[in-house]
C-alpha cells in the first residue's frame, strides 16, 4: 500500500442553525484506500460529504491533495418515469464524450453483444433504467470526469447488477484497475469488513477509526447506534 | 398581406415558441400549475399601466418581476413551499388588479389580451426578448435538468442552481409580460404548459422534448390567430385551444 495522503481533514466542524452536525472530526485517506464511512441515520454522513466537496460552509482543514479531482455518486434517486432524458444525453451533461462507451464498459455494461448493448441502452430514456442500471450509470457519470477519488453516498446493497457482481466487487475493481481512492458511505457494518481497509464509524463526532477488524469492536458500536449489535462477520 | 396583420403573425409567433421553450423546463420541473398562477400576477401592472397611461408591457414585467424576486427571496428566507407562497401572491394580485382596472373591458383586454393592437414597436421587443430567451435559456437549460434530476448531484457538478433558478424566473416574467397582450394574463399561463405537456407525450430524449415544445407554440399561436380572424373568434382563447388540440393528438401517440 502506497502512504501518498489524498485527503487530510482536522477538526472539522459543521453546523446548520446552530445544531452542530459534525463535531471536531479529524482523519486521513490514503491513496488507493477504500474507506467506509458508518453511522446511524442522522449521524452526519451525507453532511460530511458535502463538506468535502465544498458545498456547505465549515470550519477547521479539509486539504485534499493538490489538484486532484473528485467524482462524486450522490444518494439513488428516483428518477420519473417519462422523464424525456437519454442515458446519452444525460452522460454528455458531463463532457468527454468519446470516452462515454468506454466507461460504460468499466462500470460493468457488457455482454457478448457489446456493441449493441451500449447503443440501446444510450438511447433509453434514464427513467426506465433499473435501481443497478441507474446506479451505474451515475457512477460512469462520475467516472467521466477523471477522477482519482470517488465520493460513494450510500452503495445500496442486494442490488441487482448484473450477474454475480455486487456493487462492492465494482468498487473494488475500479479502485484495482483505475487507481481510484474511494470512499464510500454505509448503513451495512457487513460490507465493511469485506472491502474497506479503513472506517470511520460517525455520530456527529469520531467514534472510531482504523482498520475495521481493529476499529470496530461491540463496544464502539454500541456508542455508535445505541443498542447491542451483533457482528456477525461473513468468511468466504 | 396587411401589414399590421403580419406583425401581429410574428409576435404571436415568437412569444409562442419562447413560452414553449420555457415552458418544457416548467413541466419538467412539475411547475405546470405554478407557471400558470404566475402569469396573473401582471395584472396589477396592467392596471397601473391603464391608470397612469404607461406602457402595459413594462409595468407587466416589472410585477412579474418583482413576484419572482419575492418568491425567490421568500423560499430562502422562510421554509413554506414554493406553491404556497406562489399561490399567495397569485390571490393577492387578483385581488389587487380586479380592484384597479377602471372598466370591466379594460379588464377584459388585461385577462384575454387583444392582438389587434399591437404595433410595430412590440413586435420588434418581442423579436429581441424571444432571441434572449432562447440565448440565455440553451445555456442554462443543461443546468435546470440535471437540478431538476437531483439538486445535489447538479451543484456537486458545478451547476450555481440558485443563480440560474433567478435568471429562469426572469425569462419566464419576460415571455409572460410579452404574452400579456397576445393572449391576456388569464391563458398566458395556458401557452406555456400546454406546449411542454404534450412534447412530453412525443419524447424520450431533452432534444426532441425541448424542439418539439418550442415548435407547437411557434405553430399554435399564429395557427389560433388566423382562425380567430377566419371566424372572427376571439383571438386569445382560439390560440389556447389549438394547443388543446395539438395536446390531444399527442395523446394518442403517446410514446
Amino acid at each position: 500500500m502506497q502512504s501518498e495522503t489524498i485527503l487530510k481533514v482536522e477538526n472539522l466542524n459543521v453546523a446548520f442553525d446552530g445544531n452542530k452536525i459534525l463535531e471536531d472530526l479529524s482523519f486521513e485517506v490514503k491513496k488507493g484506500e477504500i474507506m467506509a464511512v458508518i453511522g446511524p441515520n442522522g449521524a452526519g454522513k451525507t453532511v460530511l460529504f458535502r463538506a468535502l466537496l465544498g458545498l456547505v460552509p465549515y470550519s477547521g482543514e479539509v486539504s485534499w491533495q493538490e489538484g486532484i479531482r473528485v467524482g462524486y455518486v450522490p444518494q439513488r434517486f428516483i428518477v420519473e418515469r417519462h422523464m424525456p432524458l437519454s442515458v446519452r444525453e444525460f452522460l454528455s451533461y458531463k463532457d468527454g464524450k468519446n470516452k462515454i462507451s468506454e466507461v460504460l464498459k468499466w462500470v460493468g455494461f457488457h455482454t457478448q453483444d457489446e456493441h449493441h448493448l451500449i447503443h440501446h441502452l444510450l438511447k433509453q430514456p434514464l427513467g426506465v433504467l433499473s435501481g443497478g442500471e441507474l446506479q451505474k450509470v451515475l457512477i460512469a457519470f462520475a467516472l467521466l470526469g477523471n477522477p482519482k477519488v470517488l465520493l460513494f453516498d450510500e452503495p445500496t446493497t442486494g442490488i441487482d447488477i448484473g450477474g454475480e457482481e455486487t456493487i462492492y466487487n465494482l468498487l473494488k475493481k475500479l479502485r484495482d484497475e483505475h487507481e481510484l481512492t474511494i470512499i464510500f458511505i454505509s448503513h451495512d457494518i457487513h460490507v465493511v469488513y469485506q472491502y474497506a481497509n479503513n472506517v470511520l464509524c460517525l455520530n456527529k463526532e469520531k467514534i472510531c477509526f482504523g482498520p475495521p477488524h481493529q476499529a470496530l469492536n461491540t463496544e464502539e458500536l454500541k456508542k455508535l447506534y445505541g443498542t447491542e449489535v451483533g457482528i456477525y462477520e461473513h468468511k468466504h | 398581406m396587411d401589414q399590421n396583420l403580419l406583425f401581429t403573425l410574428i409576435t404571436a409567433g415568437v412569444v409562442g415558441a419562447a413560452a414553449g421553450y420555457l415552458g418544457s423546463v416548467m413541466v419538467l420541473r412539475r411547475l405546470a400549475l405554478a407557471g400558470d398562477v404566475l402569469s396573473h400576477v401582471a395584472l396589477p401592472g396592467i392596471g397601473i399601466a391603464l391608470i397612469y397611461e404607461l406602457n402595459p408591457f413594462l409595468m407587466a414585467f416589472v410585477f412579474l418581476f418583482a413576484a419572482s424576486w419575492a418568491i425567490w427571496l421568500l423560499e430562502k428566507r422562510t421554509n413554506l413551499p414554493t406553491d404556497a407562497i406562489i399561490g399567495i401572491l397569485f390571490v393577492a394580485s387578483l385581488a389587487v388588479g380586479v380592484m384597479i382596472i377602471p372598466e370591466l373591458e379594460e379588464l377584459g383586454e388585461a385577462l384575454f389580451g387583444d392582438i389587434s393592437k399591437i404595433d410595430f414597436f412590440d413586435s420588434v421587443l418581442a423579436v429581441l426578448l424571444s432571441a434572449l430567451v432562447f440565448v440565455i435559456g440553451s445555456k442554462i437549460y443543461k443546468g435546470l435538468v440535471l437540478g431538476t434530476i437531483s439538486e445535489d448531484l447538479a451543484i456537486a457538478n458545478g451547476v450555481k442552481l440558485r443563480k440560474i433558478n433567478l435568471l429562469f424566473m426572469i425569462l419566464v416574467a419576460a415571455v409572460v409580460a410579452l404574452g400579456v397582450k397576445v393572449v391576456g394574463t388569464l391563458l398566458m399561463g395556458a401557452l406555456i404548459i400546454v406546449s411542454g405537456t404534450a412534447a412530453k407525450n412525443l419524447s424520450r430524449s431533452i432534444t426532441r422534448y425541448a424542439s418539439l415544445s418550442t415548435i407547437f407554440g411557434l405553430v399554435s399561436a399564429p395557427a389560433g390567430l388566423m382562425i380567430a380572424r377566419t371566424y372572427e373568434l376571439p383571438p386569445g382563447p382560439m390560440i389556447i385551444l389549438v394547443g388543446i388540440g395539438i395536446f390531444l393528438l399527442s395523446l394518442f401517440a403517446r410514446k
